[in-house]
């Protein structure tokens, strides 16, 4: 390695926790019985779960250890393309902790939970000023799910008009998300092709839009980090149409304060609170994707809605052409209570300079890299830019041996083979809370492992080493799965 | 901001790297009939104690122990969580890092996943387990969806004892692609009665949640032997997972889908969310299964390692064909259950299941030897239905006052039932507290 970048620290061994503990031992206490035995007819009950028995100090030492394995934004810099790893306040815990929020029954009466009820209403208006939308509705549990929300509400609109449409148009710049929760709504995707600028071109939309096709399904700004200039044409001809217009914002972190998202067209638009909103990702998930609608969609939303009276709050569930109950209460609220004090902490010139950063940042990577990483397209980007490994195919280097060699310089590698319309795409988002050394850092990484490409190629196809695992034998994981231990 | 760590000298610098004069001039992509005319309107930033103090304020207006006595399950229970639980679901590798998308270095994730579903599978008795669904009516959703997929019939028959929230999500999944849900009702020990499913046509599969909504633990093998005989799937449902402590598991009896919640397992109420959606089912539905899968494998040197794996049934591949649209998932509350679970162990989780079944069991015997009727027979876990009569709304509206939750009442979801509620107590009650409840609702 050519600068003392990374880490190759201590990295510890650990068992599967059943190797672990000895029958008899327990991690956790139980309440003294206070009340008498009461025993269950044998016949209903079975031997228990075959857990391993575990101390304490056991449970701790296992999970501390398999932490050590992990690379979380708080290990460093996370340029994952589409997933806006910003920081996670520490604050956010302690908040989504406090006892008043985090021990409540979902089916208090309205007259014990104002305070919970009160910050789903108030983080709804905040989300709306935010958006420039009319409605919205913190029921959905993470992105994909506010995209069926979103579908299940346009689906529900065409119903109430009398005629239900059939398709639906999908960029080729689109989530994988999209076409999957169209489906579940028997909507059959039309995949329309960007331009040669990476954006939509109207005529390509005006070609395939008719009145059986229920809508657009769009990312703005789209999957290649570029703003969609044409969008409110295109808004115009689904419009026209009779179709409506669908926003994925996942990139909502290039655009708050700058874009108004209701005088560009959209009528519904799902967030994600685990993206822009600063609320963590957990692994994977839990996140949580509220959409924001139109005052016209209004009726469609999920219940049960906040409403406000005067100065009370209560849960309402008799809205008949609500689309239904989307989970089992009402969403995420340990992710709301983040995102709120996130938005709280933050106020309307903070959002706003969050994303001027976010995207100066993204073109100062942009630029600092497109010497030695082809780009894809060498545009004015807005929170994230996508670069390819055109350049190192010479060298029999691809995308995913880069991806691999960062991790030996200690950085999380960017979103790698997404978008599709990029071959071997490398796409890297920085987001607004990395600093220009830390970025300068990843520059010089970058451009040592385009070096490595060219004089030895071998050492980047070979990475990861200084890494828990080296590459692992996905396709017998896949062919002959072993799920379960 | 403390969060935005860019001087105005640098901004400076990297602007002129750009080659752009300001901030703004950034947008320029942007057309200005796409802007904003003016600034959000959201109300002024807070310091970090301003808005510990709002938060606080917000936080002391709902009703939670010690102060209010709530005896509430239905689909949301009151366990206690160890603060190791806590302390190491907290730690910022787990808990800010992303989807496992680069194995080697998210192996931290994997294993703790792959750990989660094997003890998922050895509490539900299935072969596998997901990482992870939103909740319990999400995975109940999906799980009708799979039997679907399975089976090519267009019809589900959804007990009337299913959580009525579960049932109306699984309306919401289900019906937009024309699928259609018929219902079973139930019989007056409390339990799913059977005998139409004979007659039903087409169907994909006959949905049963035990212990049901009203409490009561219900005949699953009848279940799979009335599914198996109209060639449908028995998909069993649960809202509370830590009656499998006790019970026999539901893939044990027959179900051939496995769907619930696991909020009991180390994970606060949170007002309702986020919570754990649980799905099992055997080894041969395996790439029938929505969601996403760790799989243990080795890396090039013969290490153990784990991926996540059959990423073809999943919607970045498979798009509009996928088995489902999930992405982002709740994997961290799969992280909390396997710390809970092996936390308590197999001996602990066992004896709090049984202390959890005595101290409903108790409540259950000592209202109805204050005179309240208990209008169903059928054995319970942890929650009951008792018929207070119609008069007790005004002294069930008194006792929340006092911040006393006696119960929700069933009418609106079941109006045949008005005067009965349903009531939840774990180990966190204790005898006193019970006994009050007794007390006050019997004056």
């Amino acid at each position: 390695m050519n600068a003392p970048l990374g880490t190759t620290g201590l990295i510890l061994d650990e068992p599967l926790l059943w190797e672990r503990g000895r029958p008899g031992r327990r991690g956790a206490c139980l309440p003294p019985a206070d009340v008498p035995p009461s025993p269950l007819d044998p016949e209903l009950c079975g031997d228990g779960p075959d857990f391993p028995d575990l101390s304490e100090v056991d449970l701790v030492r296992h999970f501390t250890r398999l932490s050590t394995w992990n690379y979380g934004v708080d290990t460093g810099f996370y340029p994952l393309g589409s997933c806006t790893m910003k920081y996670n306040p520490k604050t956010h815990e302690r908040q989504a902790a406090l006892k008043g929020f985090a021990a409540a029954h979902p089916l208090l009466p309205a007259s014990l939970c104002q305070g919970a009820l009160q910050l789903i209403w108030e983080l709804e208006r905040d989300l709306a000023a935010i958006t420039g939308m009319d409605a919205v509705s913190l029921q959905p549990a993470a992105g994909a799910h506010g995209e069926l929300a979103g579908m299940l509400v346009i689906h529900a609109h065409h119903q109430h008009q009398g005629h239900q449409r059939a398709k639906i148009i999908i960029p080729d710049t689109a989530h994988g998300t999209n076409p999957a929760s169209a489906a579940l709504c028997g909507y059959r995707p039309v995949a329309v092709a960007s331009g040669p600028e990476g954006v939509l071109e109207p005529a390509a939309i005006e070609a395939v839009m008719d009145e059986e096709t229920a809508g657009i399904m769009v990312t703005n700004p789209n999957t290649l980090g570029l703003f969609e200039p044409h969008i409110r044409e295109i808004a115009a001809i689904v419009h026209a149409k009779g179709g409506l217009v669908y926003a994925d914002g996942a990139n909502l972190n290039a655009v708050m304060g700058i874009v108004d998202m209701a005088a560009i067209g959209v009528d519904v638009i799902h967030l994600n609170l685990h993206k822009t909103f600063a609320t963590p990702h957990g692994g994977g998930g839990p996140g949580s994707g509220p959409i924001c609608v139109r005052r016209q969609l209004e009726p469609y939303l999920p219940v049960p809605r906040v409403v406000k009276d005067g100065d009370q709050y209560h849960l309402e569930t008799d809205r008949p052409l609500s689309i239904g109950r989307m989970g089992s209460f009402h969403g995420h609220f340990g992710v709301m209570v983040k995102a709120y004090s996130y938005i709280r902490s933050m106020g309307a010139d903070g959002l706003r300079r969050a994303s001027e950063l976010a995207v100066l940042n993204a073109n100062y990577l942009k630029e600092k890299l497109k010497q030695d990483f082809h780009l894809a397209y060498d545009r004015p980007c807005m929170h994230e830019c996508v670069f390819s490994d055109r350049r190192q195919a010479p060298f029999k280097v691809t995308t995913l041996d880069m991806a691999k060699r960062l991790m030996d310089y200690g950085f999380h590698p960017p979103t790698i083979y997404f978008p599709l319309v990029v071959h071997g795409a490398i796409m890297i988002e920085p987001t607004e809370t990395e600093s220009k050394e830390d970025l300068d850092r990843f520059v010089t990484a970058m451009r040592a492992i385009a070096e490595e490409a060219r004089t030895e190629p071998e050492t980047v196809k070979s990475a990861p080493r200084y890494t828990k695992v080296r590459r692992l034998d996905e396709v017998t994981a896949a062919r002959k799965p072993c799920l379960v231990g | 901001m403390r969060y935005l760590p860019h001087t105005p000298e640098e901004i400076q610098e990297m602007l002129a790297v750009v080659g752009a004069e300001s901030l703004d001039q950034l947008f320029f992509p942007i057309p200005p009939a796409c802007r904003r005319q003016s600034a959000l309107e959201l109300p002024a930033p807070l310091s970090e104690w301003a808005l510990d103090a709002r938060m606080d304020a917000l936080a002391a207006r709902t009703a939670v122990a010690p102060q209010a006595k709530v005896f509430l399950g239905a689909g949301s229970y009151d366990h206690f969580i160890p603060a190791a639980v806590d302390a190491l679901a907290g730690r910022s590798e787990f808990l800010t890092a992303y989807t496992p998308y680069q194995p080697e270095i998210s192996q931290g994730t994997l294993q703790a996943i792959y750990e989660y579903q094997t003890l998922a599978c050895r509490l539900m008795g299935t072969e596998v387990a997901t990482a992870s669904h939103y909740d319990g009516a999400t995975a109940l959703a999906e799980a009708l969806l799979m039997a679907i997929r399975k089976t090519g019939h267009r019809r589900v028959a959804v007990s009337r004892l299913v959580h009525p929230h579960y049932r109306q999500v699984a309306a919401t999944y289900l019906h937009p692609a024309g699928y259609e849900i018929v219902e079973l009702p139930y019989r007056p020990d409390g339990t799913t009665d059977l005998s139409t499913v004979e007659a039903e046509p087409d169907l994909a599969a006959v949905a049963i949640q035990s212990p049901n909504f009203f409490g009561c633990i219900e005949d699953l093998a009848a279940g799979a032997a009335a599914a198996k005989g109209v060639g449908a799937l028995l998909v069993a449902g649960f809202t509370e997972a830590l009656a499998y402590g006790l019970l026999k598991s539901p893939a044990s009896q027959g179900a051939e889908i496995v769907a619930g919640e696991g909020q009991s397992l180390g994970l606060p109420r949170s007002f309702g969310g986020p919570g754990l959606g649980m799905l099992g089912t055997r080894q041969a539905h395996v790439r029938s299964l929505p969601g996403r899968l760790v799989g243990k494998t080795v890396d090039q040197e013969g290490r153990q390692g784990f991926v996540l794996t059959l990423a073809t049934r999943e919607q970045h591949i498979r798009r509009e064909r996928a088995t489902s649209n999930i992405c982002t998932n709740n994997s961290h509350c799969a992280l909390r259950a396997v710390m809970y679970m092996a936390a308590l162990g197999g001996t602990g989780f066992r004896e709090l299941a049984v202390l959890n079944h005595d101290k409903a069991a108790y409540l259950k015997q000592a209202l109805a030897a204050a005179g309240h009727r208990v209008p169903f027979t059928r054995p319970i876990f942890n929650e009951f239905v008792v018929d207070f009569g119609t008069g007790f709304e005004a002294v069930h509206r008194r006792l929340q006052d006092a911040g006393i939750v006696a119960g929700l009442p069933l009418e609106a979801d079941y109006p045949e039932l008005a005067g009965c509620y349903l009531l939840c107590a774990t180990e966190t009650a204790s005898r006193q507290d019970l006994d009050l409840l007794v007390k006050e609702v019997s004056r």
